[in-house]
Parts: structure tokens; sequence; C-alpha cells
């Protein structure tokens, strides 16, 4: 594997992440529980797909096949998409996006933080401008995980029942391929065995906090999307999201 | 003082240009009309994000999902910062989100068409706020001064949603011939309800008289809806687009474009509830509402047992 091969393939799964996550968000719209909430999903769904605009527009650069960020984000079928399964996660309550999103910040933030480090100026720059970002969603995230999981009884459950439905899904977002072996080497990216060891602290202290359990899968977690293998939910959300451009391939936007 | 006393003097501080500021004292039917212009317009802002919400998961590039990210956001804000102008006149949000959501109160009839292709993001950026525009700059004239300034601040924003839409109904219509029927067929639906949107005529319109007196508005629906006409038929001319108008034309003396005749029935069947999309706004308003019930009431929880602990700790 050469080092582009390896920067776009990681490229693809920081991007398809992003794009994946604020397309769920976006979902959101009108539906939250007050105006402030519908306010700050959108806005880190905006936030997202601004990073994944980013993300998407270097890895069609690097792969050096001139494939735009749109090509990359309409064109491609889903066994070609790198994000995490946890991303793709249907909204549920907002018990469900509440989990699903602070589980990713924090994962999001500390490689992030890693990246600030990187040899590669494109990734230092991406991580440098997205942290402030990310430090904010993180935030949020956290502080809803302690209002609804130490709140009534009824919004405890919620919670606790969206982290059984979603930790088998936390395994992966640290899982490295040949492509992390290649990345490492070149001092660009940090080790993800590293960042679980502070995210799995800061998240079981947060989980703690909130009065919530840490889920026993008796060590079941699910893979599959470092090779393209996803749930059933992705084939949906590209099926919606790629419609236009599909229907009418030589129309512009 | 009397009450006809203070009323001449309210008239008269009216009458010189003067604002009238929160707590000010204001006759009660002046809260009133106020707070049902505020509030229908907090609706409208909230409702509106419906149908445009409708597209952020099949924007067709990248860029128009920010941009349309963008804009929704931006309506949410002018909800809550329409919302708090209302509030200065001693009503709250929660009571006014209540009569939306039992459709006690009104929003802009125009949010009950559907966005039935993506050409209708552009239709609405254009047209309809396009449309709001020209009524909320002469509403940024009004007596009272929170409202007003909520205006001037809320318009900027709009316009800059204004040029992006259509930008957006510009490029389909230099696209591909499927795309430029896109664009022809949104501004064949959105273009009279869009000039319904600005009230009805002079004649038949209830509240202008008072609202007219007290400066909350300042000008009458059909001098606005004129200035709306003047500025949007050389807009779709330039992107060649046809106005779905036959009687539509240029008045060389008076320098208006003149317009057929506007179908009221169809407007007051929309604000009586028979719109393409009534029950289902105030459905997804009701959803909203019922199904975060749980979340508002445990952040509430979650604040006092807080704040008992703050007590307990002091």
């Amino acid at each position: 594997m050469t080092k582009e091969e390896a920067l776009y393939e990681f490229l693809i799964r920081l991007g398809d992440n992003a794009l994946i996550l604020g397309q769920r968000l976006g979902e959101w719209c009108g539906k939250a529980h007050q105006l402030e909430s519908d306010i700050a999903l959108t806005n880190v769904a905006l936030d997202q797909i601004g990073q994944a605009r980013l993300l998407l527009t270097e890895a069609g650069r690097i792969e050096g096949k001139g494939r735009t960020e749109d090509d990359l984000a309409y064109m491609r079928g889903e066994m070609d998409f790198r994000n995490n399964l946890l991303v793709e996660q249907d909204n549920g309550d907002f018990a469900h996006t509440i989990v699903r999103q602070y589980i990713f910040d924090v994962f999001q933030y500390h490689l992030l933080k890693g990246l600030q480090k990187s040899s590669n100026d494109f990734l230092k720059a991406y991580a440098d401008k997205s942290i402030k970002e990310v430090t904010y969603h993180r935030s949020l995230s956290h502080d809803w995980m302690l209002r609804l999981g130490d709140g009534t009884e009824l919004s405890h459950q919620k919670m606790q029942d969206a982290l059984d439905d979603l930790w088998e899904y936390t395994g992966e977002l640290f899982e490295m391929t040949e492509a992390d072996d290649v990345l490492i080497a070149e001092g660009m990216i940090p080790k993800l065995s590293d960042i679980k060891k502070i995210w799995e602290e800061e998240v079981e202290a947060t989980i703690q906090e909130a009065t919530l359990k840490v889920p026993d899968t008796l060590g079941f977690m699910a893979y599959g999307s470092r090779k393209g293998i996803h749930s059933e939910y992705l084939g949906y959300i590209l099926a919606e999201m790629q419609v236009l451009p599909r229907s009418m391939p030589d129309a512009k936007w | 003082m009397d009450i006809a006393e203070k009323e001449k003097q309210f008239q008269d501080k009216i009458d010189s240009g003067q604002k009238i500021e929160a707590k000010e004292w204001v006759p009660e039917n002046y809260r009133k009309q106020l707070i049902r212009m505020i509030s229908q317009h907090a609706h409208s802002e909230i409702v509106g994000m419906l149908p445009e919400g409708n597209w952020i998961t099949r924007a067709p590039s990248l860029r128009r999902k920010a941009v349309l990210l963008a804009k929704i956001q931006d309506e949410a804000g002018h909800g809550l910062y329409l919302y708090s102008a209302a509030e200065t006149l001693g009503v709250e949000r929660g009571e006014l989100i209540d009569q939306l959501i039992t459709g006690k109160a009104k929003y802009s009839s125009i949010f009950n068409y559907p966005t039935l292709t993506w050409a209708d993001i552009g239709a609405i950026g254009w047209l309809v706020d396009g449309a709001a525009i020209v009524n909320q700059t002469m509403l940024a004239r009004g007596s009272y001064g929170p409202y007003s300034r909520a205006m001037v601040r809320i318009c900027k924003e709009e316009s800059f949603h204004n040029r992006q839409g259509y930008e957006l109904l510009y490029d389909l219509a230099q696209g591909t011939p499927e795309q430029k029927a896109m664009a022809q067929d949104a501004l064949n639906r959105w273009w009279w309800p869009s000039i319904q949107m600005l009230g009805p005529s002079d004649a038949d319109s209830k509240n202008s008289g008072e609202t007219m007196r007290w400066r909350i508005k300042v000008e009458s629906n059909d001098t606005v809806r004129q200035r709306f006409i003047d500025r949007t038929v050389p807009q779709a001319e330039a992107a060649g687009l046809t106005i779905p108008d036959p009687d539509l034309k240029f008045n060389e003396e008076t320098g208006h474009w003149e317009i057929g005749e506007i179908d009221w029935t169809e407007f007051y069947q929309v604000i009586k509830g028979y719109g393409p999309c009534n029950k289902k706004r105030l459905r997804a308003r009701q959803e909203a509402e019922h199904e975060g019930e749980w979340v508002r009431e445990a952040a509430k929880v979650y604040a006092e047992k807080q704040a008992a602990k703050k007590t307990k700790a002091a």
C-alpha cells in the first residue's frame, strides 16, 4: 500500500463519518423538543457537512483521478463508504441521538487532538480548524448525557436503552488497518489504540456521573465498515442523499 | 391621568415618529395586535422550517446542503428572536407555542404548500423570502422598538437567503432541459401564493386600519405587494423564466408591473385549514412538542436537582 493509498483511505474514513453523521442530524430539523436544541443539532450537522467537504475534497486530490467532493459523496455505492457503523445508526429518540453523538464527539475530539500534531499539512490544518467545533459538540452532548441520565426515571431508562443499543458499535471506531500502519510510520496520524484508552476513561466517567451503566455486550462488537460492510441503514441513507445527482447525471447543481 | 388622555399621549408619540419601548404603557389593543403579529411571524419562521427541512437530506450537492442547513438554522434563530420580542409584551413563549399547536394561532399560509422538487427550495428563497423582505423592511419602520429592531436584523439574513434562492433557481434555469422545466414549474406553483402571502387587498384587510394608525404597519398590503412584483418580474426575465400570469403587463405611465386577478378563494381556503399541507405541518409541530415532553421534563428535574445540591453545599 502506498502512502497516497493509505492517506486516501484515511481521509475517506473521516470524511464519510462527517458526511453520514451530518446527514443523520439533518433529519432532526424541525423535530427537536425546543428551538434551542433544533438550532444546536442543525449547527452540529452543518459543522460535520463542512468537515466532510474539506476531507472529501482532499481525498479526491490525493486520489488524483479528478473526483470532487460531490463525486465522492453522490456517486459511490455503499460498499465504497468507510464511515463507522455508529454514525449511520438511526436517530431513534433524542436519547439515542445524544448517546450516538457523545460517543462520537469524544472519539472525534481526541482524534483531532492527535491530528494537530500530524506531519501532514492538510491533516494538521483540518484538525486545528475543526477542534473548535468539536469541542463545542462534545460539551453539548456531554451536558445532555448528564441531564437525561440523571433527570427523570423515564429519561434515565431511555438513556440506558440507548447505551445498550449503541455500545456494540464503539469497538470498530478504533480498528486499525494497513493504512493506519503506513500513516503512523509517517507521523501523520495517532494510534487509534492510544485514543481508545483516553476515550474509554472519559466516556466511562461520564456514564457514571450520569448515573448510567456501561453495557455488557458479552464481548460482542460489530465490525465491518473498514471493508465496506455496513448495517442495513446505509443503503437507505445513500438512496435518499444521492437521488438527484444519480437520476440526472449530466446536471450541475 | 385617565385612559383617554393616556391614549392621546400614546398616539402623539407615535405620530411624532418615536418608538414605543418594552414596559411602556400601551393601549390594550395595541398590545394584542402586536402579540398577534409578532407571534404569527415567529410561528411562520418555525413552520417554515418544515418545507425546507424536507430537502436537507436530498440536497444535490454538499455546498447546497450546507447552505440549506445554515438557512434553516437562521429561520429557527428568527423564531427565537421573535418569541423574545413577543415576551416583552408580557406573554410567554410556551403559551404562544401552545396556541400554535392547538391550531388557535395562524402562521403564514404559504408554508402549507408542499416542496415537491429541489427547485422549490430556490423558489422559497427567491419568492417567499423576497416577499417577506419587502414586508419586513416596511415593518422595520414600525412603532414598536423591539419588533422593528428584530425586523432590521432578520431582513439582513433574509436578503442573503433571497440571493441564494434566486441563484439556485437561476442556475437550474440555465441547466439541462429537465432542470429548466423544474425551475419553471416551481415558479408556476409558488408565484401566486407569494403574491397572496402579502395579505388581503386593502379593501378586505380587517386589521389594517388600526395597525396603520398605530404605525405597527406603515404601508398597506397592496403597496407592499406592488413593490414585490416590481422587483421580482425583471428577475424572472433575467433568469429566462416566465411569470405564470397571461395578464401581466408593464404600465409605462405608472412605471409599475400590473398583474391579473388574484384568486382569493384559494387564499381563504388555505387560511381556513384547507391547503395541501395544513394538517401535515400542524401535526409535525404537535409531534415535536409531544415527543419532546420527556426531554423538557428531564432537563427541568435535572436543573432542580443541581440547584438543590448547590443549596445543600452552601
